[in-house]
């Protein structure tokens, strides 16, 4: 069960949003985050929410997937509903002690409460969409900019990090399972006892696990040292990213509803 | 003749806990370019420290090991002998860096600066060439551990090295791996004529080498070819190894009167050998 976990949330459609470049994706996603928060009226608002979920029908990535993201906010949701509806102008609805509910507040409500679902959901998007390793080749083309400013090795290091470290979070999660089980067969009470006593319970699975990873740490570096690495400087890859049409029309797209979005913003 | 790496009195020393050790003492070997070279050696034998003296991964203390011409110790080269003498671990989990089998085999080549379209290539030869290539969008952690370690040989092979030396390769993989890596290395030496040095413990690996060398406490005690090697079981348990099953049962055999030879290695010969005996029994 453990094993199969990995990390980031890819699910494989082959749709056009799956195609689009990882880098226009996330430029993309932050104009459209910028977006949802400029949208300042309920019909600008429920436009970008018809944009958002066009992405989503056409990303092929069933929408329970999308909603079970949400579910995981949920608390957060209700927290920002409540709250809203006791801050609005207008005529009250109900009224109790010193708060009300007024048409104002439960607008309010409303619109904060779908401004978070959409962040949620498109950010969801990309994530289900892209595949770690693409957003990782992406976040380091993003930033290759630093490099003006002194930064190569950073954005290198960086990269090379993620790499890494989506290489061995399956390894290290099925480890720790090994261990766990181990420290069972040894009598090890993990799931019984007061708070305190099952934190305590941990460190005898925390203590190797540590110690292994230094181990894999160590040895990772001389196998990369053998496959001649020697930093960011000099290395070519042999993935390069290409813009394609798709990328021009979806950007036109995603220009031409945030453009609505203004419109709705001024006319309403 | 042409060798491809020279070891020349080298004497490698550690600290540990303030006392020195020496894992190999006034060690010499040369390899002959192209073939297959097994070093036996139990645990502690100083193997493994040979393996990482040969591509410059630990310097000598003494002595010097010549790659090609360029010795380990020049600053200027460290990069083309580690191209040139490539390495296999025993671990392939550790030495996997990317998650997917196509850009891990690209690492080797992206750090030497290859044009991307020629990594591209490589990768694909070197996958072929391990029998992975129907693999290439895999994630390695979805393999088996025969497999991941034909993708570290891969990643190795996309380097274009002259030599491979494998420390260990099989110690940690189950008998249906044991054998695929096995003959992974007998086809890449064969056909890529590919210098292969092979370290183990494992007897049976080195049945179609073109060279066995024991190992023990940092020195050579035996050199030659497997068959003599394996015939000699009592220099071979002196040291600590284990003899193949056939041989140790030809030696039991001899030992009990029978005339048998002791220097064979496959189960079809030990089995002819003992046929041959009985008849020689009958008449």
């Amino acid at each position: 069960m453990l094993k199969d976990i990995t990390f980031g949330q890819y699910y494989e459609s082959g749709s056009v949003i799956h195609r689009i470049d990882a880098r226009v994706k996330i430029l993309l996603l932050i104009l459209i985050i910028v977006f949802i928060f400029i949208s300042s009226n309920l019909f600008s608002i429920l436009f970008s929410a018809l944009g958002i979920f066009t992405i989503i029908l056409v990303s092929g990535v069933p929408f329970s997937l999308y909603a079970k993201n949400l579910k995981a906010i949920l608390p957060i949701l209700l927290i920002t509903f409540v709250i809203n509806l006791f801050y609005g102008e207008g005529e009250a609805l109900i009224s109790f002690w010193k708060l009300s509910i007024t048409t104002g507040g439960l607008y309010r409500a409303f619109y904060m409460s779908l401004r978070i679902a959409l962040l949620i959901f498109i950010s969801s998007a990309l994530t289900y969409t892209t595949t770690p390793n693409d957003l990782t080749y992406a976040i380091e083309k993003l930033l290759s900019p630093l490099k003006y400013v002194g930064l190569q090795n950073a954005v290198h290091t960086l990269a090379m990090m993620m790499t890494i470290v989506l290489r061995f979070i399956p390894i290290l999660v099925e480890e720790t399972q090994k261990i766990m089980n181990a420290q069972k067969a040894r009598g090890a009470d993990l799931e019984n006892g007061s708070l305190m006593r099952r934190i305590k319970a941990l460190i005898p699975i925390l203590i190797p696990l540590l110690i292994s990873s230094i181990r894999h740490a160590y040895e990772l570096a001389e196998a990369m040292e053998c496959r001649c690495y020697t930093g960011g400087e000099g290395r070519t890859r042999m993935k390069q990213m290409r813009l394609t049409k798709i990328d021009f029309y979806s950007s036109c797209f995603a220009v031409l509803g945030c453009l609505i979005v203004i419109l709705l913003n001024i006319i309403f | 003749m042409d060798n491809i790496i020279e070891v020349k009195n080298v004497t490698y020393e550690y600290v540990d806990d303030n006392l020195t050790h020496s894992a190999v003492k006034d060690f010499s070997l040369a390899v002959e370019r192209g073939s297959f070279t097994v070093i036996l050696g139990h645990n502690g034998s100083g193997k493994s420290t040979l393996a990482k003296l040969i591509n410059g991964l630990y310097k000598p203390t003494k002595g010097d090991v010549i790659v090609d011409g360029m010795n380990t110790k020049d600053e200027l080269y460290e990069t083309e002998i580690k191209r040139r003498v490539g390495m296999v671990f025993q671990n392939p989990d550790n030495q996997l860096i990317a998650s997917i089998v196509e850009e891990d085999v690209a690492f080797g080549p992206e750090n030497l600066g290859i044009e991307p379209d020629e990594i591209r290539k490589r990768v694909d030869e070197s996958l072929k060439a391990v029998d992975m290539y129907e693999f290439v969008k895999s994630t390695p952690h979805h393999l088996s551990g025969g497999q991941k370690q034909r993708i570290a040989i891969a990643g190795i092979i996309a380097m274009q090295p002259d030599c491979i030396v494998l420390d260990e390769p099989t110690a940690m993989l189950d008998p249906k791996g044991r054998k695929e890596i096995i003959n992974t290395i007998l086809k890449l030496n064969r056909e890529k004529n590919i210098t292969v040095i092979l370290i183990t413990h494992y007897m049976e690996e080195a049945e179609n080498a073109d060279r066995v060398v024991v190992m023990n406490d940092g020195a050579i005690i035996a050199d030659s070819t497997p068959k003599r090697i394996f015939s000699d079981v009592e220099m071979l348990k002196s040291v600590g190894l284990d003899v193949p099953q056939t041989t140790e049962l030809l030696y039991s055999l001899k030992k009990n009167g029978f005339d048998v030879s002791t220097d064979v290695i496959s189960i079809k010969e030990a089995a002819d050998a003992i046929e041959k005996a009985l008849h020689l029994e009958e008449k």
